[in-house]
């Protein structure tokens, strides 16, 4: 386990284990409802839920990850203790996932800093052995590039979308990935934020703490009043999905993938194997038996057990299925097309 | 669907072989982690079988007489368990290079059409010249350059696995696939466990697929001719600059008009870079880590040769070193427009006639449907 400095600790307050820190400080959580000094550490952690729930970063009172004094330090960490507890009190998921998202890109700050920070080496060890203790990646440091073996690297890179996270944009040699600071700390942002909450979630839930009420209050309807999205739906098809159908109509041959895609699409707009069959019927190769077989395997019904999903969009563009429209609207896969947030 | 006659004479044949040569068939390292398969002639296929050893895979092939015998790539703590309760372990990295995705022009010269309805053969057509069906089956007999071109393809596989994702030379091994191409494995690598999706990632990277022009130093806005490649850098960035700039005379001139050209046509640059330096792997074989692949030292029931290792890829010679069935002679009525070589002996054009050959060049034919037994 790491042991941390205690302006470490207010950089990564997720780190430290928030029972004994307490315990160290010789206090309780009762006396933050009530004792008046403790309050203003009360109020801090209201103020970074709030943020958070807001959806931005909350800004601490330190000054490139330094305090002025002690209890400034103190009351960084003293703050996140309390916003979990007051998050479990609220018992509201949605605080949850923003405020685990919030610190987690507030600790991506200081990760970041703490790699580049090509004068501190004492820094540059800590961030990589967080990094390593946390999710088990080994990086080293090479000139001013972080490298990590290309296998890590696409564990953590294939649920990312944007293009330059593809392994073809990166600089690879003999079996490693380069990246700047920034890009290696964005790699873990996910794990980052999945740590964080199932810290939150796994905190036992205290009981009321007498004079807190008010706030916890307060924050629930915060909570409520963030209402989830919902979307309309047009009922057109995608432009690759159209394509796919137009081949299949004229008798051409569409490749495995864009059946596969189709099959999949379809399947997952509710339409029965049954349904879909007869689409199939005019492709050179057709064998009603074999396309019976196929749909059930990918509708789950046979076969494992498992349920296909359609491709994204970045698959299918490199299996040339892509035909991309104004329409599209910047959609990761083909069964977002059509959905607008309200 | 093959007549009786002549799927006896093809299991005669490949029994022979497995009789005779089993010292060819490896069992793969850790054999019983390990899936088996096989098919038989006009039969589905077998999966889920585990085996322990030599013994139990040499009995597989003389009970069953198998068409074409199967492997799996991944380590498995239940082989024989339905897929899902195997307990997938890890797998070795896989990949397929077939003369058939290569775009070859020589590749109409030697493909034949069979029609589905009247069972006509002509030299590759579109419909069938006899009863005008579109439902044709292509049969090719590859040739010297489909060979030398697939050879091509796994000198460059071999270059990104080295060079750009470390495996050392001794863990690559190449082997004849039994037909068109070359089957690679990659053992003992840092990607045994990675699963399909990254998979599908990394074979986009050797495939030189999904690029954007930043990657190679053209930026959208306030584009810089600093960024750009240089012919020593490691990677895509220094095939990119050999491919593109040709020669180190060239480079500044061509930055030049790439800048001029802009962004979007930077990016079909891209693609057609793409479709020369990159390698042209079949994506699906390596993504799935499900797969059952041909066993090495087995027949291959599309042309009766042997999916054989590959010590000295320049000098491998399919048609001579993958040519294992015995020379006794036997009567087949040939319908072959096409000539063809094997053990450094020509062969056809056969048009429809009675002629006696060597098993090795009847089995060919037969597999390729080419030919009957009298």
């Amino acid at each position: 386990m790491l042991v941390l400095g205690q302006d470490e600790k207010a950089k990564y307050p997720f780190l430290a284990d928030a029972g004994e820190y307490l315990k160290d400080k010789g206090f309780s959580l009762t006396q933050f409802g009530t004792d008046p000094v403790l309050k203003l550490s009360v109020e801090k952690a209201l103020h970074r839920i709030k943020v958070a729930a807001a959806g931005e970063v909350y800004k601490s009172d330190l000054i490139d990850g330094y305090a002025s004094k002690d209890y400034v330090l103190e009351r960084e960490v003293f703050s996140f203790l309390l916003a979990i507890v007051l998050i479990k009190l609220t018992g509201m998921s949605t605080l949850v996932k923003r405020f685990a998202l919030a610190e987690a890109r507030r600790a991506e700050n200081y990760l970041e800093k703490d790699l580049g920070n090509a004068s501190n080496k004492s820094k540059i060890d800590l961030a990589t052995r967080i990094i390593h203790d946390l999710f088990n990646i080994e990086i080293i440091k090479e000139n001013d590039f972080f490298v990590i073996p290309v296998s890590d690297y696409l564990k953590h890179s294939v649920t990312f979308h944007e293009r330059e996270w593809k392994l073809i944009n990166r600089h690879v040699e003999n079996g490693k990935v380069f990246l700047t600071p920034d890009k290696t700390v964005r790699l873990i942002r996910k794990e980052l934020g999945n740590y964080i909450s199932s810290k939150i979630i796994n905190a036992p839930k205290p009981s009321m703490i007498p004079g807190l009420e008010v706030i916890v209050n307060e924050l629930i309807s915060i909570s409520k009043k963030l209402t989830p999205t919902y979307t309309i739906t047009t009922g057109e098809y995608p432009p690759c999905i159209k394509h796919a159908i137009d081949v299949l109509e004229k008798g051409e041959n569409l490749p495995h993938s864009g059946r596969f895609m189709l099959a999949t699409f379809l399947l997952s707009k509710g339409q029965t194997v049954q349904q879909i069959v007869p689409l199939f019927k005019n492709a050179p190769d057709y064998n009603p038996r074999v396309t019976l077989y196929q749909l059930n395997h990918l509708a789950g019904t046979s076969g494992s057990a498992t349920k296909y999903t359609c491709p994204s969009c970045e698959k299918l563009k490199t299996q040339d299925l892509c035909f991309i429209t104004k329409e599209c609207d910047n959609i990761i896969n083909p069964l977002q097309f059509g959905k607008k947030r309200k | 669907m093959m007549n009786e006659i002549n799927i006896k004479f093809l299991e005669d044949s490949f029994k022979k072989y497995y009789f005779n040569h089993f010292d060819l068939i490896t069992t793969p390292e850790r054999t019983s982690e390990r899936e088996f398969g096989y098919q038989k002639f006009n039969s589905g296929m077998f999966r889920h079988i585990s085996i322990k050893d030599d013994k139990e895979l040499h009995l597989l092939f003389i009970q069953n007489v198998p068409s074409d015998v199967y492997c799996s790539n991944a380590y498995y703590s239940f082989p024989n368990s339905p897929m899902n309760e195997k307990d997938w372990k890890e797998a070795d990295l896989i990949f397929d290079i077939d003369a058939k995705d290569l775009n070859l022009s020589c590749r109409k010269n030697h493909t034949v059409s069979i029609c589905n309805e009247c069972n006509e053969i002509s030299k590759d057509v579109n419909r069938c010249l006899k009863c005008n069906s579109s439902k044709l089956e292509k049969k090719s007999l590859p040739c010297k350059n489909c060979i030398n071109a697939s050879k091509i393809e796994v000198d460059k596989l071999s270059n990104v696995l080295m060079d750009d994702l470390g495996i050392d030379k001794e863990n690559i091994h190449v082997y004849f696939s039994g037909n068109e191409g070359f089957h690679v494995y990659v053992f003992n690598s840092q990607f045994q466990k990675i699963i399909s999706k990254e998979r599908s990632e990394l074979v986009d990277y050797i495939m030189f697929r999904g690029a954007i022009p930043e990657t190679f130093g053209m930026k959208k806005f306030k584009p810089n001719r600093s960024l750009f490649p240089d012919f020593n850098q490691k990677g895509w960035n220094g095939r990119f600059s050999k491919q593109v700039f040709g020669s180190k005379s060239r480079r500044s001139k061509i930055i030049s008009e790439l800048l001029v050209n802009g962004y979007s046509s930077f990016q079909k640059t891209l693609d057609d870079v793409s479709e020369k330096i990159g390698v042209k792997i079949d994506p699906n074989v390596t993504m799935d880590v499900h797969r059952i692949f041909r066993l090495p030292g087995s027949i291959n029931s599309k042309s009766g040769l042997t999916k054989i290792l590959c010590t000295d890829l320049t000098k491998f010679d399919p048609y001579k070193d993958a040519c294992f069935l015995n020379d006794d002679s036997v009567e087949i009525l040939a319908n072959c427009p096409i000539e063809f070589k094997l053990k450094n002996k020509k062969f056809g054009p056969y048009i429809n006639e009675k002629i006696t050959l060597p098993t090795y060049v009847a089995v060919y034919m037969i597999c390729k449907k080419l030919a009957t037994l009298v």
